[in-house]
């Protein structure tokens, strides 16, 4: 790759990456959502695929990482680009009517991200953190709790008692949903995936999919803190 | 009286330009590079011909006032380009296009000139749609073309009515092109403030950087001038607000002869002047004239409750109605060429029949088209066999909104009436200048060195355009003929080297132009420059426009000489000469149209005949058409300055009519 | 009508800018926005005060020289034309009227209202164009366009360069700019044969000038004159990644 058409370097390449990396997020969301949904139905199935993902070799050494990579990748990669962004225009306008021409979910993707970052940090420190100590730490793979039943279910059920932490939930999953608001269909264009048969659906799908999802798990967060 | 020397090749009319194509002198590759062209201007001929020469191998130098080459005026033509190509089978020729051009010249072009013009025409369109411009296309995926004025084939390439910016365009790419290569060096918002003569020779120019206000010298073996024609002389004219005539007045003053200043194009569909804060005139394109019925009311009660706003357009019943192109002209029609057509909206506002409250206005109408031409075929195609006028309505609208939308809604956002709904108002205004800088086949002036391409020169088209043809001649001149003649003049320059610019020549040039700009920035003048504009302008258009007469036109001669002098005590500029001052670049120009304006009416006088764009009242036909002279004028009048307040000298260049018999225009 | 204006002055592009407050009165609404200035500029050369510098030309929408940022929006209030096409009536008595120049890296400053795009004509010297000398063209008529490509590189094509684009992103992308071009010419088979190079020296040429980065907002289809679509960044993009998966360069 000459320097020319470094695949880091330019800015059309910068929002493919950006583009992948959230459509793999999406990906890894929905999975998430399922196996959270199964938390409500089911918790033996809930336990039981929690129990798979956690201990599978391929899952935890090898997806994982690039799941993380991922993340990492997109909130770096969504500042870098915001610093470069900002330098593009060093003298702002003094007066701006920016809602006339687009949306706020569009503009404010950088707010929205930094939510979600932030509720990640708090989502690790509840979940993944645990998880990893007691794993690879304590090296207790068994994933059961003293009781002899999985932990799993349990300990779900537990962090949703606490109705701050509901509410903080559900205040990063609007974000969430705005954030995937413009990001799911934005993905696609950035990809120059745009057909005036298919991209109707896409759109649609997108908001489908940003108001379903952070619904659902806003829902499932909502169902633990009131049934328990 | 001197003679001129057009040097038109010897031989018949279809073979001229092919001879002299064949034994023209040529400049081997390797001298190119050493020679130096300058190139004033990047519309359609100086885009156009600063590429070609570029790709030849010339080291070119292109200026341009504006920020951009891709801004010039070319850019606002609309509706199309001829080229006789007959795609259409409808008979067309490139005979048929040099004798519609000549004709619709009435007659005052040199045929030879207009033959070569035609004959090229062909090649331009292929160039274009080689370099990516999107004409328009029928549903096989070959060209489509649409019919203009003064021609019964249809001829025209258009691309929507846009067809001017696209053009441009194309020839903005290939100056990009060659700007990249480093061919060709690029000077934007520098504006060309005089011509350098050395021993007789162009051999370069001073230009101003309008950002900084630095005078710089540039050299050059020859200069060519593609600067456009000089309309705004009227203050209101389609032209766009920086065009000006200044490149070619400094030529003028310094030795090229002025040709037929007075032919003035007036067109005659432009949105109305609305009121005094008027700064342009807005085209609404020819094209229209296909579709859009033009009328006056019949009865002058109508015609006056519709200038009170009592009426409107669509309470006049069809009876009532004067569609007095087709009345005169049943031939051609609301297709005649623009100088007809605009003297007789003229000749019915003047009788009161005028439809706008200064009753200035006529109706430009497509109901009738829209309905039962567009929606009735469409109403057909769909298998509606008993339409209503609803659904014809709706279904023409739609064919109409894609043939003219953007022009539609220009027209309801300036102003501000919705013209699917009412009819149009359109009022004749300057467009385009037939007369420019004298040419010989070449395109030389009498400055040897010194070139004008375009509207800038006299040249093709008589004392008449004919639509779409000014697109055509401007690239013609650039990528087809100049760099054939060209070589003609340059050959003998290869052994010249580089031009000097630290000669006594380029230091008297430098001087006057600095003292100007010194006199315009520390005159402490009471009146703006746009004032002196503004009465320039309205004494041009009341007595060297549409109409003139020997009475008129001396009193306007007197007028501008009152207004030049009140000008150089009174103007006043604001700010300084070493930064971004538009009003200074402004006073420049207008300094120069005052100056211009008289000539064009010296001109005017003593042409005692009508013929194209030039009317003059004392000579018409009983039915009030134009009545040339051809056994008095048939010449071209070359002006030579002479000195400043000093009568210029006339040359004549007689129009020799070996393949056009000259007849009385008749467009009946 | 009687206008409070605040017009952004600035002498030149080393010194500081700011707004100033003008009051403009007797303006009729068939003024033109432009119109309004020259009578405004008018009083000023009257009052022995600097006339405002601003960029405009043809005054019918088409060269692209006009600019400004009218309520903060590029080209002012009403979608689908330029400043030089807006009218009066769009805007009643008593309004306050904030004037910005175009404000982006790539577009600095000269004067008052005035920028320097030349940027815009780098970017095509890059790659704009196709490279056929003059002369050297075959028959219009070989070669044969499909009427909806034609329609759809006459629509990229009608892009007149002024700029709104990048002023109302607000990441200051040029990206609507570049890839109505390089869409224009994609489309076209006279513009295939270069069309990898074309996309690839482009995009290098815009990120040079200091253009910000495409996030989708989609402003620049509102604002822009000539309503060039998104259609065409999408297009943009797909040309380019595949042009640097396969380029051999």
């Amino acid at each position: 790759m000459s320097e020319q058409t470094g695949l880091l370097k330019s800015s059309l390449s910068k929002k493919y990456l950006m583009a992948i990396s959230g459509l793999f997020l999406i990906l890894f969301l929905t999975q998430h959502f399922i196996i959270n949904l199964l938390s409500v139905f089911s918790a033996e199935a809930f336990n039981n695929t929690s129990h798979f993902m956690g201990t599978n070799p391929l899952i935890q050494f090898v997806i994982q990482p690039i799941l993380i990579f991922g993340v990492v990748f997109h909130f770096v990669m969504g500042f870098l680009l915001e610093k470069q962004n900002r330098a593009a225009r060093p003298q702002k306008y003094a007066f701006s009517n920016p809602s006339a021409n687009s949306t706020w979910m569009s503009r404010y993707m950088i707010l929205s991200g930094a939510v979600i970052f932030w509720f990640l940090a708090l989502h690790f420190y509840d979940f993944w953190f645990p998880e990893i100590n007691t794993k690879f730490i304590q090296g207790d793979m068994s994933g059961l709790s003293i009781d002899g039943n999985f932990r799993y279910h349990e300990e779900l059920i537990h962090k949703f008692t606490n109705p701050i932490r509901v509410s903080i939930y559900i205040l990063a999953f609007i974000f969430l949903s705005l954030h995937l608001l413009h990001g799911f269909q934005s993905a696609f264009q950035s990809l120059g995936a745009r057909h005036p048969k298919y991209t109707p659906c896409i759109k649609n799908l997108g908001t489908l999919y940003a108001v379903a999802i952070p619904l659902g798990f806003a829902i499932i967060a909502i169902y633990h803190f009131f049934s328990h | 009286m001197t003679k001129i020397d057009s040097k038109i090749p010897q031989g018949t009319i279809d073979k001229k330009w092919s001879d002299y194509k064949s034994h023209v002198k040529l400049v081997n590759p390797a001298n190119k590079r050493a020679i130096d062209i300058i190139v004033v201007g990047s519309g359609l001929a100086g885009a156009s011909a600063a590429a070609s020469l570029a790709e030849m191998g010339y080291s070119v130098k292109v200026f341009c006032f504006q920020d951009s080459p891709r801004r010039a005026h070319s850019i606002a033509a609309q509706g199309g380009i001829n080229a006789a190509k007959n795609y259409k089978n409808d008979g067309d020729s490139v005979f048929r296009l040099f004798y519609d051009t000549i004709k619709g010249g009435d007659y005052r072009a040199r045929e030879a000139n207009v033959h070569r013009l035609a004959e090229v025409s062909a090649n331009i369109i292929d160039q274009c749609v080689a370099q990516g411009v999107p004409f328009a296309r029928d549903y096989g995926g070959l060209l489509d073309n649409r019919s203009f004025g003064g021609t019964q084939v249809q001829r025209t390439f258009y691309a929507a009515g846009q067809t001017g910016q696209q053009l441009l365009l194309g020839a903005y790419s290939a100056l990009s092109k060659e700007i990249a290569k480093g061919n060709i060096q690029m000077y934007n918002r520098h504006e060309m403030m005089d011509v350098v003569v050395i021993n007789g020779k162009a051999r370069g120019i001073i230009a101003r950087n309008l950002v900084n206000g630095k005078i710089e010298r540039f050299s050059g073996h020859a200069v060519l001038l593609c600067t456009g024609g000089y309309g705004n002389v009227f203050f209101l004219s389609t032209n766009a607000m920086g065009s000006n005539a200044s490149a070619a007045w400094k030529a003028y003053k310094r030795g090229a002869f002025f040709g037929n200043p007075c032919y003035t194009q007036i067109h005659p569909t432009c949105i109305p002047v609305s009121g005094d804060h008027q700064s342009k005139l807005t085209l609404m394109s020819e094209s229209l004239r296909n579709d859009g019925r033009i009328w006056v009311p019949k009865k002058k009660e109508d015609a006056i409750a519709i200038q009170q706003g009592k009426k409107t357009g669509n309470d006049i019943p069809e009876e009532d109605r004067d569609y007095y192109l087709e009345r005169r002209y049943p031939a051609f029609g609301n297709l005649v060429p623009r100088d007809v057509a605009s003297r007789a909206a003229k000749e019915r506002c003047d009788a009161g029949f005028g439809v706008n409250a200064t009753g200035q206005a006529v109706f430009l109408d497509f109901a009738y088209n829209l309905k039962y031409k567009y929606g009735k075929t469409e109403a057909t195609k769909k298998g509606i066999h008993s339409p209503t006028e609803q659904q014809l309505y709706d279904l023409g609208k739609e064919v109409v909104k894609e043939k003219y939308g953007n022009l539609f809604d220009m027209y309801m956002q300036i102003t501000g009436e919705n013209p699917y709904e009412v009819p149009m108002k359109i009022y004749p205004a300057v467009h385009y200048t037939m007369g420019g800088l004298w040419v010989d086949y070449n395109l030389m002036t009498t400055v040897p060195g010194l070139y004008a391409l375009g509207e800038a020169n006299f040249s093709d088209h008589g004392a008449n355009r004919l639509g779409a043809s000014a697109l055509m001649q401007g690239l013609a001149d650039g990528y087809f003929v100049i760099p054939y003649t060209i070589g003609d003049y340059l050959a003998d320059e290869i052994r010249t080297g580089k031009i000097p610019t630290h000669t006594p020549e380029f230091d008297e040039a430098e001087k006057i132009v600095k003292e100007r700009i010194h006199f315009f920035v520390n005159n402490k003048g009471s009146k703006s420059v746009d004032h002196f504009h503004k009465r320039l302008g309205k004494v041009m258009w009341d007595k060297c426009g549409m109409a003139r007469n020997e009475k008129g036109l001396k009193e306007a001669i007197e007028e501008i000489k009152q207004i030049r002098q009140e000008f150089w005590k009174e103007v006043k500029v604001p700010g300084s000469d070493t930064e971004f001052n538009p009003e200074l670049d402004k006073a420049t120009r207008v300094a120069d149209f005052l100056e211009l304006a008289e000539l064009m009416c010296t001109d005017a006088l003593h042409r005692n005949e009508s013929c194209g764009g030039h009317f003059r009242e004392e000579y018409q036909t009983e039915e009030g058409e134009a009545k040339r002279d051809d056994e008095h004028f048939a010449y071209v009048a070359a002006w030579e300055f002479k000195g400043n307040e000093i009568q210029p000298q006339l040359h004549q260049e007689q129009l020799v009519f070996e393949n056009i018999k000259l007849v009385q225009r008749s467009y009946k | 009508m009687k206008l409070l204006l605040k017009i952004w002055r600035q002498k030149n592009a080393n010194t500081q800018g700011k707004l100033v407050e003008y009051v403009v009165d007797h303006v009729s609404p068939d003024m033109s926005f432009l119109e309004m200035l020259d009578v405004l500029n008018e009083n000023l050369v009257d009052k022995n005060e600097e006339p405002i510098a601003f960029d405009h030309d043809c005054r019918e929408g088409i060269c692209g020289m006009c600019s400004l940022y009218i309520n903060g929006r590029a080209h002012g209030p009403q979608t689908g034309v330029t400043t030089c096409q807006l009218h009066m009536r769009s805007f009643k008595d008593g309004d306050t009227i904030y004037i910005e120049p175009w404000k982006a890296n790539g577009f600095p400053v000269i004067r008052d209202l005035v920028v320097d795009r030349s940027a815009f004509d780098r970017i095509i010297q890059a790659g704009g164009y196709v490279s056929v000398n003059t002369g050297a063209a075959q028959d219009a008529n070989c070669i044969p366009v499909s009427k909806q490509d034609a329609d759809k590189a006459f629509s990229a094509a009608t892009c007149i360069g002024c700029g709104a684009c990048v002023a109302t992103c607000k990441n200051a992308s040029a990206m609507l700019f570049v890839s109505a071009k390089v869409s224009q010419l994609a489309l076209l088979p006279q513009g295939k044969i270069e069309a990898k190079d074309r996309v690839l020296n482009m995009v290098k040429q815009m990120d040079t000038e200091g253009f910000g980065n495409c996030t989708n907002t989609g402003a620049c289809e509102i604002e822009c004159p000539k309503g060039i679509s998104l259609e065409n960044i999408a297009r943009m993009n797909r040309e380019y990644l595949v042009a640097t998966l396969s380029s051999e360069k």
